[in-house]
């Protein structure tokens, strides 16, 4: 493997990380926010609280070292994308603003009140939604690079059925991960009333999800023919993808082991995350920037690489008391402690 | 009225975001290590009082916490969104110790939210107090990481620069230039001062508005030792910068001084207003001060500025601001000393009412000084953006609607600045320390 295909995989594991686990937030505060409108909230709030109190800082972590990351592996992304995405990259900072802050002053300050939780449940979705712009752009024909000007092309962005697709792929992706985790947590503390609701969720969620998946692959075909046919030559990733999804859904349908429901669930978007990020290699940002005019120097590389083992060492046992205090002890989860 | 233009509105973003941030970022470094300081106090002098303290003080840490990390992700992003070709380049030098400043995130944030949840999960109280080590740990590194590139724009090196291509990357190099040392070593101390001083000031007005407990006491004389400490630590690095100045940027340091000629015995200016054909008037002369602050004797030769191309001076308003920091350095540490030493002297009251008044100015008056100094220190770097190597307009970004941006972002902060206050003013109201220390059975030490 080379340099450049080491830098993006890594940066691509924590774009996959940022996936999942803000997934099951953004979802998760949709949910709570659905709930409260119907009255079915003290179903499923304490679930809720329980699991991202002490997560969600964890999960911007997440994003921020995919960015910060991108900027050292491969300079040039800030200068293509920083210039273009000026005004949907500030939308995307002030909706996280809002939600990270206002969720911890609902959560640690005041009581809580209708306004945070609307703000919580609204940005949820529109998060995702902003954020999948990113990708949507990286397939080419929105950005114009006219002697050294970089220019996002907004009405080619927002008449383009191919990308709304990915915008609502995006939504409904996160509630059908969310509610797929929080059908296997609420298993995990033996809430029936919350699982029944949750799984309700999940199996709703199932059909949409998988459904805009394979709308979004066809619609590439008009937008990338190049990039689709990488996939097309790949398509055994895919067709995995959907097994495990198949697998999933059955699962929870069944009512039977929640906890491996969801690690299909985890790897259905693995392998179609991959699927598509190996197929779109090796440009960055279609057709102007590819990892490796983009890429940083040698030796920068490697010692990012260098840092990026080293810090690993150091999560992976952090990450792993987490887990161990707040996902996996029963007690816990339970809400005994 | 105005013409439309990216560059100086993209200074002024990056201003209020940053100077935004700063205020959480300094309270997000130092507050954990005051948390720590009074958890291990309670439990070495088995006083739940002390105890109470590193809780309450954590409950409205996660607050500022969590618009500290906001915050800090806007600026993160920003700094792509109006700096794309200084990021581009600055990506290929210093895109090393960034990135191990999300690792120090990380790590934080992990610790944090396991330290919040387990106050009373662990048998033993050493436990729970170990897991805050990982958290000063984290954010004093990330503090760490983020000002070495700081440094680095003050002193770019680690590369060269052959026909506008960087060759010859040493990241170590970058990350540990001549700014590093003094840098880092001035913005990690007074961040612990400023964040004992915030706290001090609380424990002060408490104690001004009546409340006779001797938990408040407490506090107070924890928040005034760490703050003498720091305090006097932040003046002899704040000199150690000086002398940093003197020999790396000595155009920096002559700004700030309004010091014309080079020579020697140059005195140090205080105040004053400066006239149209560079007069000093008004001002407050210390003499030899400035040739001590550059290089520590009178006879230390002081460049002037008029040894340079006044395209490439930085602003002479500066001036200001580096009187206005080293005048509330010389403030704090004071007023901190003089409680110290008045708790120490049997007989004397520490507590009395003009010296708690001059403890609460001493609150936001902290965090006045480190906004100046980063004022100071930011735009005396102008009109550089990499000293001697990118201009700041050059670093800028060419899209249209920086403008807008900028309203967008002032509003978002003024909500979040706001709602931070309410939210914590609410939450220390709604549950007072009288009534919690009723509720844990600690009220009946009221009188000592
Ligand atoms: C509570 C805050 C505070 C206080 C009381 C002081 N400073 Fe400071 N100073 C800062 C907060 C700060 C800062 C915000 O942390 C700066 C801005 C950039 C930097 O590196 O640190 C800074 C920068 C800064 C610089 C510029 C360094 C550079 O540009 O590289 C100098 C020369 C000093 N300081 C000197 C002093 C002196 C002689 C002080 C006397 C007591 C002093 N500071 C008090
Ligand atoms: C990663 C480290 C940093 C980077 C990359 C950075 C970048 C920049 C840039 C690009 C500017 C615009 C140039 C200008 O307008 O003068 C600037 C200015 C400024 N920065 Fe920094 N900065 C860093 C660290 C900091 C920190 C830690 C602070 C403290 C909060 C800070 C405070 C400021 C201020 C106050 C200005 C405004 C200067 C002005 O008005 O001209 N900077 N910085
Ligand atoms: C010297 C000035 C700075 C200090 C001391 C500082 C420190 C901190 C601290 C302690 C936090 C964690 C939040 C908290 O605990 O309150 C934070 C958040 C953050 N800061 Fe700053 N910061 C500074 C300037 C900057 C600059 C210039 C950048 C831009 C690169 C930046 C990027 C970030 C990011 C991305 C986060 C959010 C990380 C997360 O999601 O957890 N900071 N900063």
């Amino acid at each position: 493997m080379t340099y450049e295909v080491i830098g993006i995989t890594v940066l691509w594991f924590f774009l996959y990380g940022y996936l999942i686990v803000a997934s099951v937030d953004f979802g998760a505060g949709f949910f709570s926010y659905y709930t409260k409108r119907t009255n079915k909230n003290h179903m499923i709030h304490k679930i809720i609280q329980r699991y991202l109190s002490p997560v969600w800082e964890v999960t911007n972590v997440f994003l921020v070292f995919f960015f910060i990351g991108i900027v050292g592996f491969f300079p040039s992304t800030a200068y293509y994308y920083g210039t273009a995405l000026l005004i949907p990259g500030s939308v995307a900072i002030v909706l996280l603003a809002l939600r990270g802050s206002y969720y911890a002053f609902a959560t640690y300050g005041a009581e809580d009140s209708k306004f945070y939780s609307f703000l919580y449940g609204a940005t949820g979705l529109l998060i995702p939604a902003s954020l999948t712009t990113v990708l949507t752009i990286s397939e080419g024909g929105y950005i114009l690079n006219e002697n050294g000007n970089v220019q996002l092309l907004y009405g080619e962005l927002f008449g383009s059925l191919y990308s709304w697709g990915v915008v609502i792929l995006a939504i409904v992706s996160v509630l059908f991960i969310s509610a797929s985790f929080l059908t296997y947590y609420a298993s995990r503390a033996k809430d029936a009333k919350a699982l029944e609701l949750l799984r309700k969720y999940a199996l709703t969620w199932a059909i949409p999800a998988i459904g805009m998946g394979i709308i979004v692959f066809f619609l590439l075909s008009q937008r990338n023919a190049e990039h689709f046919h990488n996939m097309l030559d790949i398509w055994w990733v895919f067709g995995l993808s959907f097994v495990s999804f198949a697998a999933a859904t059955f699962l929870i349908w069944k009512r039977k082991n929640y906890g491996l429901a969801f690690v299909f669930v985890m790897i259905q978007y693995f392998t179609a995350f991959f699927g598509y990020g190996a197929a779109h290699l090796p440009y960055l940002l279609y057709p102007y920037l590819t990892i490796y005019d983009g890429f940083t120097n040698e030796t920068m590389a490697i010692s990012l690489i260098v840092a990026f083992i080293a810090g690993l060492l150091m999560l992976i046992p952090s990450l792993y008391l987490l887990m161990k205090l707040f996902l996996f002890d029963a007690d816990y989860v339970e809400g005994k402690r | 009225m105005f013409e439309y233009d990216p560059v100086m509105y993209s200074r002024i973003l990056t201003y209020v975001t940053l100077g935004f941030h700063v205020i959480f970022a300094t309270i997000g470094v130092g507050i954990p290590l005051m948390i720590a300081i009074a958890e291990w106090m309670g439990i070495k002098r088995n006083d739940p009082h002390y105890t109470l303290l590193a809780r309450r003080w954590a409950r409205g840490f996660v607050i500022t916490v969590a618009v500290g990390v906001v915050t800090g992700t806007a600026i993160g992003l920003q700094l792509s969104l109006l700096w794309p070709n200084f990021m581009q380049a600055a990506g290929h030098t210093i895109g090393l110790p960034m990135f191990m400043e999300v690792f120090a995130f990380f790590f934080e944030a992990i610790f944090l939210g396991i330290y919040l949840y387990t106050w009373d999960r662990f048998k033993s109280k050493m436990k729970h107090f170990l897991l805050i080590i990982p958290v000063v740990i984290g954010a004093t590194a990330s503090a760490f990481f983020i000002t070495s590139v700081n440094a680095f724009m003050n002193v770019p090196q680690g590369f060269d620069l052959v026909d506008g291509v960087l060759q010859d990357v040493n990241p170590l190099a970058a990350m540990f230039n001549p700014a590093t040392p003094t840098k880092i070593s001035h913005v990690i101390i007074t961040c612990y001062l400023t964040s004992a001083f915030v706290l001090g000031a609380i424990a002060a007005f408490n104690i001004l508005k009546g409340n006779k407990h001797v938990y408040h006491k407490k506090a107070l004389h924890l928040t005034m030792v760490a703050g003498a400490i720091f305090a006097i630590g932040t003046a002899v690095i704040g000199d150690f910068s000086g002398k940093y100045l003197h020999e790396y940027q000595p155009e920096k340091l002559a700004a700030a001084e309004w010091h014309f000629e080079t020579e020697s015995e140059a005195p140090l200016i205080l105040g004053g207003i400066l006239t149209e054909d560079n007069e000093v008037k008004y001002a407050l002369e210390i003499p030899y001060a400035l040739s001590i602050l550059a290089g520590g004797s009178p006879d230390t030769e002081v460049i002037g500025l008029n040894e340079y191309d006044p395209d490439l001076l930085p602003p002479l308003w500066v001036h200001y601001f580096f009187d206005l920091m080293v005048f509330i350095g010389m403030f704090l540490a004071a007023v901190s000393v003089l409680f110290v030493f008045m708790s120490w002297k049997k007989g004397w009251n520490p507590f009395n009412r003009p010296l708690a008044w001059m403890i609460v100015a001493g609150g936001p008056l902290a965090m006045l000084a480190i906004q100046s100094g980063w004022i100071f220190a930011e735009v005396g770097r102008q009109p550089w953006i990499l000293n001697g190597v990118m201009l700041t307009e050059e670093g800028a970004t060419t899209s249209p609607h920086v403008d807008l941006m900028l309203i967008l972002f002032s509003i978002l902060y003024a909500v979040l600045g706001i709602t931070c206050v309410t939210v914590l003013r609410k939450m220390f109201k709604s549950n007072p320390v009288e009534h919690e220390l009723e509720e844990r059975g600690l009220s009946h030490k009221t009188a000592q």
